[in-house]
């Protein structure tokens, strides 16, 4: 079965992917931030899983770029190789607080995109050599288009969707697949402060079915739930002259 | 506290307050297949502990009539289930539990340790602090499957019979009542018997036919016409003379296979009535009971009798206690249906008997307080932050 590394294992879509990974006998190793939680989710599969998977995890801060290989190499210890990884760490900006300091957006801007370029390098490298395995990265519908009310979100998130549009292209001969999830509004922590109702508000749980769904049949761009396809298709063709008086 | 909203009244509703979600609590924390010991997540649902020990031949000790309900719900309700004569009810099979308390303390408690605590928060209707895991005692079975049986009773009096017989043999036992039922068939029923199956099964998967009601349907389709059919239907329809072999989700949760069955009371919904009567004046009781809801008309298919044993219940306000208790529905006719109530109060009060914390939505406060006279030891362990509609309601007066 498969073996899957998971950066941001503690985010509550991560959580949900990594109870359906390993419901399908997958194992699976967790990278996050807080060791408290990393403990408890673990737990929480080990739990889940048979005795032939194997569950492991490491504690780490992603904006330390340094460590990403390193933490590669101690998940494909682990594991005993590695088939997917899900990159799924992330940060919602106050953009107001952003607009007043440079610092900040700077800050999340390495949390949102640059740490997950680095990532997506330093797995593109291990995949590339071996000829298979998946890259997953959740980037945002909020990368399609820039508007005042998230920009530095989205342009984070902007950056991931090209860069891996071009690694695809790199990949695509080598037998490795790169897959860009772009969820809509979800209902987790991270979005804690909103006010969550009607059908735009998808639940973790979907959102995680979709990753893995995405995985299994090796898509390129997935939106999660289906329709955000369509919202971001008509928001991407507005006219500029138009798009820029919007408040959206 | 709100965990997954199945209590059919207000002790999960706390209008015009915070109202806690505790399903986010959903992870397990240790499972031992050697012993059947679970720790999870107090908001984890009895579906998903099924779901993980079933497949590792294990069963919830208990289990109420529906599976969709937390770990921390049945706990905080002190559920029931049909092998209440032999088990006990679900509080019986916790080993362990944390209780998280507003001012940031946590306690953990079971039978021996904090005992005070571990029974004030078993049964205490989520007042006395937030429960964050619990630990729970499975039992081992060979198969999913249950052997079953079901047998006819013309009345009361067959129901005490079968009863006294069935409840000697077997785990689970709980009969259906024609609630409509008058005169000399007064309480006919079916009688329902079962046991986990004895034999390895291939352990292929039950599929359930998922249901669902998809809309709120704009009247009540539960009316006299339609339930008398009904009940003349399901009490004369054939019944095997032997016993059969079902998966275990039909015999323990036949509604959970109808998503939202709710709706088809319509929008005005329904009430659920339960009552639990002791055994000295519990015969006379329940002929009175439901005396009085065949002539009212009203009532529901879903009428449910059962006997409780005599394991005692470990909650201060546990319900379950020995004696036989009546479950079942009733569609919302407004006064109608609460002129019908205050008459049944009057029979459970004078029977020294008690009402369903977790089925009541309209109890007169002094009918809760003479059922669970415990109410004002346990209030000294209910925590200064927390409260429910249910709690305000039945101590206001």
């Amino acid at each position: 079965m498969k073996r899957i590394v998971i950066f941001g294992g503690t985010s509550a879509i991560a959580e949900c992917a990594a109870r359906l990974w390993v419901a399908r006998g997958c194992s699976v190793f967790l990278v996050g931030r807080n060791a408290e939680k990393v403990e408890a989710i673990c737990d929480d599969l080990r739990v889940r899983a048979g005795p032939s998977q194997k569950i492991g995890s490491a504690v780490a801060d992603l904006n330390d770029h340094e460590k990403h290989a390193a933490l590669v190499k101690s998940a494909e210890d682990e594991l005993g190789g590695l088939d997917v990884a899900l990159i799924a760490h992330g940060s919602l900006p106050n953009q107001t607080e952003c607009e007043k300091s440079v610092a900040q957006t700077l800050a999340e801007i390495n949390t949102n995109a640059l740490s997950v370029l680095s990532l997506l390098t330093v797995m593109a490298n291990y995949f590339e050599p071996r000829g298979n395995g998946a890259i997953v990265a959740i980037s945002s519908v909020a990368g399609d288009r820039g508007r005042k009310s998230n920009y530095v979100y989205g342009a984070a998130k902007g950056l991931v969707t090209l860069f891996m549009q071009g690694l695809r292209n790199r990949l695509a001969a080598k037998g490795v697949v790169v897959v860009t999830i772009k969820p809509g509004f979800v209902d987790t922590p991270m979005t804690k402060d909103f006010e969550k109702k009607g059908f735009l508000w998808a639940k973790p749980e979907t959102i995680a079915a979709g990753i893995v769904q995405a995985e299994e049949r090796r898509s390129d761009v997935v939106y999660l739930p289906w329709f955000w396809r369509y919202i971001m298709l008509i928001i991407r063709h507005i006219p500029e002259r138009i798009f820029k008086r919007l408040s959206l | 506290m709100y965990g997954n909203g199945r209590s059919y009244g207000d002790v999960c509703q706390n209008s015009s307050a915070t109202l806690l979600f505790a399903r986010g609590l959903n992870r397990f924390i240790q499972f031992d297949g050697s012993t059947g010991v679970l720790r999870c997540e107090a908001g984890v649902l009895l579906s998903e502990v099924l779901d993980l020990v079933v497949p590792r031949g294990w069963f919830l000790s208990v289990t109420p009539g529906t599976k969709f309900v937390t770990v921390g719900g049945a706990i905080a309700n002190d559920v029931h289930g049909k092998n209440h004569h032999r088990a006990g009810s679900f509080g019986c099979h916790v080993r362990a539990l944390e209780l998280l308390r507003s001012d940031g303390s946590r306690i953990t408690c079971t039978p021996t340790v904090n005992s005070e605590w571990f029974a004030a928060t078993v049964g205490g209707l989520g007042l006395t602090g937030l429960i964050t895991w619990a630990e729970i005692q499975l039992i081992p079975i060979a198969s999913a499957y249950m052997t079953t049986e079901a047998h006819r009773f013309r009345n009361l009096d067959e129901f005490w019979s079968l009863g006294e017989k069935y409840e000697q043999q077997f785990s689970y036992t709980v009969a259906w009542v024609d609630c409509l039922a008058v005169g000399r068939s007064l309480g006919r029923g079916v009688y329902f018997i079962g046991e986990h199956a004895a034999e390895k099964k291939p352990s292929s998967s039950y599929r359930s036919k998922h249901r669902s009601v998809p809309i709120e349907l704009p009247i009540s389709i539960v009316n006299h016409a339609s339930l008398a059919l009904f009940n003349a239907l399901y009490y004369n329809r054939p019944l095997s003379a032997q016993s059969k072999l079902e998966h275990y989700e039909p015999f323990f949760y036949p509604l959970d296979s109808i998503d939202k069955w709710n709706r088809i009371y319509g929008p005005k919904g329904f009430y659920q009535y339960q009552c639990v009567l002791p055994f000295a004046n519990g015969k006379d009781g329940m002929e009175t009971i439901l005396k009085l809801i065949g002539q009212s008309g009203q009532g529901s298919f879903l009428a449910v009798l059962k006997t409780f044993g005599n394991i005692r219940s470990p909650g201060m306000l546990s319900f379950p206690r020995p004696g036989i208790t009546l479950a079942l529905d009733f569609p919302n006719k407004g006064e109608a249906t609460h002129r019908l109530f205050s008459k049944l109060d009057q029979v459970v009060a004078d029977s020294g008997g008690a009402l369903y914390p977790a089925k009541d939505a309209r109890m007169p406060g002094e009918l809760f307080r003479s059922g669970f006279p415990a109410w004002a030891e346990f209030e000294k362990y209910c925590d200064p932050k927390f409260s429910s509609s249910f709690w305000r309601r039945v101590m206001k007066d």
